[in-house]
């Protein structure tokens, strides 16, 4: 692996970085012009243009209804929650220093996952709630069941101000069991419609781009990204162990505390918005270790890259195939990315 | 030609296109006549079977705005549950009009129901004939279950899939029509739908099994549902007394609820139909 890295020159680096920044954006033009309404890519961006008051191609409303409310702010949240997603598993692998780390591994997920299946199953049976309660309810227990696995988690390896990693991956790993547990206990006592609203929300959706979504999310995402990317080099240096990364400087204790807390925070916000979406923290990371090394200086923002054009094309599967229903979008993550994992396991022996 | 001025006055007489998101939903709006209108359905759609033939856009619960919106519709007709709640967001940010019609499943929500969706299409008379024609029905069934001598105690088995068993409650669609057809609900102490076990199965001693065509097919015919935990030590299991609806009439509580009391009280007291 690291001959592999060495092999890459600065440029080289470079010219890889424009080349997926080119992908992405070829992917997010795909995804804007295609979908179940036959708007096809020239006439979908001059709808895009007419809207905002460059050229006039007379769109007819429900094309503009789909472009604007439906195309523009779904290839947004395919982005940041892709984004998101990639990064996080990227902190995670960094974190445990194992390339199996996945924030579903150690039970983010799951709390997540719990949350929201309490507000599917117990809401019908509290007191009217005002209808923009409601419907906050849902993402905000995602969110919060994510937090809280989080701070669980670092309290529980934590002892006298230092976090040892293998106790945070095996009680990761017994929260997870606890969350899932939790969750077949919900899905015992659901009624059947509910638990037909557990499973479609388990396998993932990004049916719910809406800018009033986006713009609660949409920062959350940026900052916490923004944070992630600072720890590109203590990350590194913790590559070398954690000792060598403390006598090169590197506050490890803090480290440990932000890559968790933000992976916490990504995954929330992601799962609140878009439930269950599998495979892209583990295959991205991978995916672009394979290219540019294990250094996490080019890992976190290429992850940033390949992350979102990866959730656009599954979008535009789930879309498409099955029009004008859609096909969850975790099976079309699992179904893809699973044969392509294995395939890049075989070639490459990671 | 002739023609096109002829069907654009067809089109201005039936200006709304509309999406029927619902098994329920999509009932009403045909048995109001109003079927020709409807360009899309939800997968739950599956009465009368010409509205299987329509653009399908999911599960109601789980439907694509973009599937809907594509369909160019004016208005979208739902039953209480539908979502995510973002889509219909974004069905309205795209200038639909959305009703959404209650969920009870009661002959009274089933009244609100056809008012709701006869004045979206305005038209008042055709909801109140339909009213009337459900409510005649209804009663003839209650009248049927009325002459009985014997209130059989039914036990409703929901095939969830994946061998998922439940019982029906009390509050829930099944509880509400074995009553109104003149039965007892042997699990009317416990709310809602719960799992199916042996022990209470045995000791709520039903006369009768009650299940859903769907649900039939899941289990595997009378023989495997007899095999259930419990089932086979109840007097339905030595009567060999099973009783198999269509899931949309038997639940739905749409225009054809006084059919299923009908149906029912018929199969429950096989006693009147000689």
């Amino acid at each position: 692996m690291t001959t592999l890295a060495r092999r890459w020159r600065s440029e080289d680096r470079r010219t890889a970085f424009v080349a997926l920044a080119v992908a992405l954006t070829i992917a997010a033009a795909i995804a804007l012009s295609s979908g179940a309404a036959s708007i096809g890519a020239a006439r979908s961006f001059g709808v895009l243009l007419d809207a905002i008051g460059v050229g006039d191609i007379g769109a007819a409303p429900h094309e503009r209804a789909v472009i604007l409310f439906v195309r523009l702010p779904r290839v947004v949240l395919a982005v940041l929650v892709g984004a998101a997603l990639a990064q996080a598993g990227a902190l995670m692998q960094g974190l445990f220093r194992n390339p199996l780390a996945d924030p579903s591994l150690v039970g983010i997920s799951a709390g997540a996952a719990l949350g929201a299946s309490a507000v599917i199953v117990l809401e019908t049976r509290l007191p009217g709630l005002p209808a923009f309660a409601s419907k906050l309810l849902l993402p905000a227990a995602a969110f919060a069941g994510a937090q809280i696995s989080g701070i669980v988690l670092h309290r529980l390896s934590s002892a006298d101000g230092r976090t040892q990693v293998t106790t945070m991956l095996l009680a990761g790993i017994a929260i997870n069991a606890m969350a899932l547990a939790g969750t077949s206990a919900l899905t015992y006592v659901a009624t059947d419609e509910q638990l037909r609203t557990l499973t479609f929300w388990a396998m993932g959706s990004l049916g719910a781009a809406t800018w009033e979504n986006l713009s609660v999310a949409g920062p959350l995402l940026v900052v916490s990204i923004a944070v992630a990317s600072t720890l590109a080099r203590p990350l590194d240096a913790m590559l070398l162990g954690e000792s060598e990364a403390h006598h090169l400087g590197i506050d490890v204790e803090r480290t440990k505390r932000r890559a968790l807390l933000t992976t916490s925070v990504l995954v929330g916000t992601a799962v609140a918005l878009c439930g269950i979406v599998g495979f892209v923290g583990l295959i991205v990371p991978h995916l672009v270790r394979q290219a540019f090394g294990p250094g996490h200086r080019f890992l976190l923002p290429a992850a940033l890259l390949v992350g979102p054009a990866l959730l656009l094309v599954a979008d535009v599967v789930a879309r498409t195939v099955v029009a004008p229903a859609e096909l969850p979008i975790g099976v079309v993550t699992a179904l893809v990315g699973g044969p392509f994992f294995l395939s890049l396991l075989k070639r490459k022996r990671l | 030609m002739p023609i096109l001025p002829l069907l654009l006055l067809l089109a201005n007489a039936n200006t709304a296109r509309m999406v029927a998101l619902g098994g329920t939903a999509t009932e009403t709006i045909y048995a109001l006549g109003a079927g020709e209108r409807v360009v899309g359905v939800d997968q739950s759609s599956l009465y009368p079977p010409e509205a299987t033939t329509k653009p399908n856009v999911g599960y109601f619960r789980a439907f694509s705005a973009e599937g809907v919106l594509s369909l160019a519709p004016t208005l979208v007709v739902a039953v209480e549950g539908v979502g995510p709640p973002a889509a219909l967001d974004q069905l309205r940010a795209g200038g639909v009009e959305v009703a959404i019609l209650p969920g009870d499943r009661t002959i009274a929500a089933a009244r609100d129901r056809i008012r709701a969706v006869a004045a979206l299409l305005a038209d008042h008379d055709a909801g109140e004939k339909l009213i009337v024609a459900m409510d005649e029905a209804s009663a003839r069934g209650v009248a049927l279950a009325a002459k009985a001598k014997t209130k059989p105690r039914v036990l409703f088995v929901y095939a969830r899939g994946g061998g998922t068993m439940n019982v029906a409650g009390k509050n829930t669609g099944a509880d509400e029509i074995i009553r109104l057809a003149g039965g007892v609900n042997v699990m009317d102490a416990v709310e809602g739908y719960r799992p199916l076990t042996s022990e209470a199965a045995v000791r709520a001693a039903p006369d009768v099994i009650l299940v859903t065509t769907h649900g039939m097919k899941s289990i595997g015919g009378a023989d495997a549902l007899f095999e259930l935990p419990g089932l086979a030590f109840t007097p339905a299991k030595a009567n060999k007394r099973v009783v198999v609806m269509d899931d949309l009439l038997l639940l739905g509580f749409g225009p054809r609820v006084g059919e299923a009391i009908l149906e029912l009280a018929r199969a429950l007291h096989p006693e009147l139909a000689r």
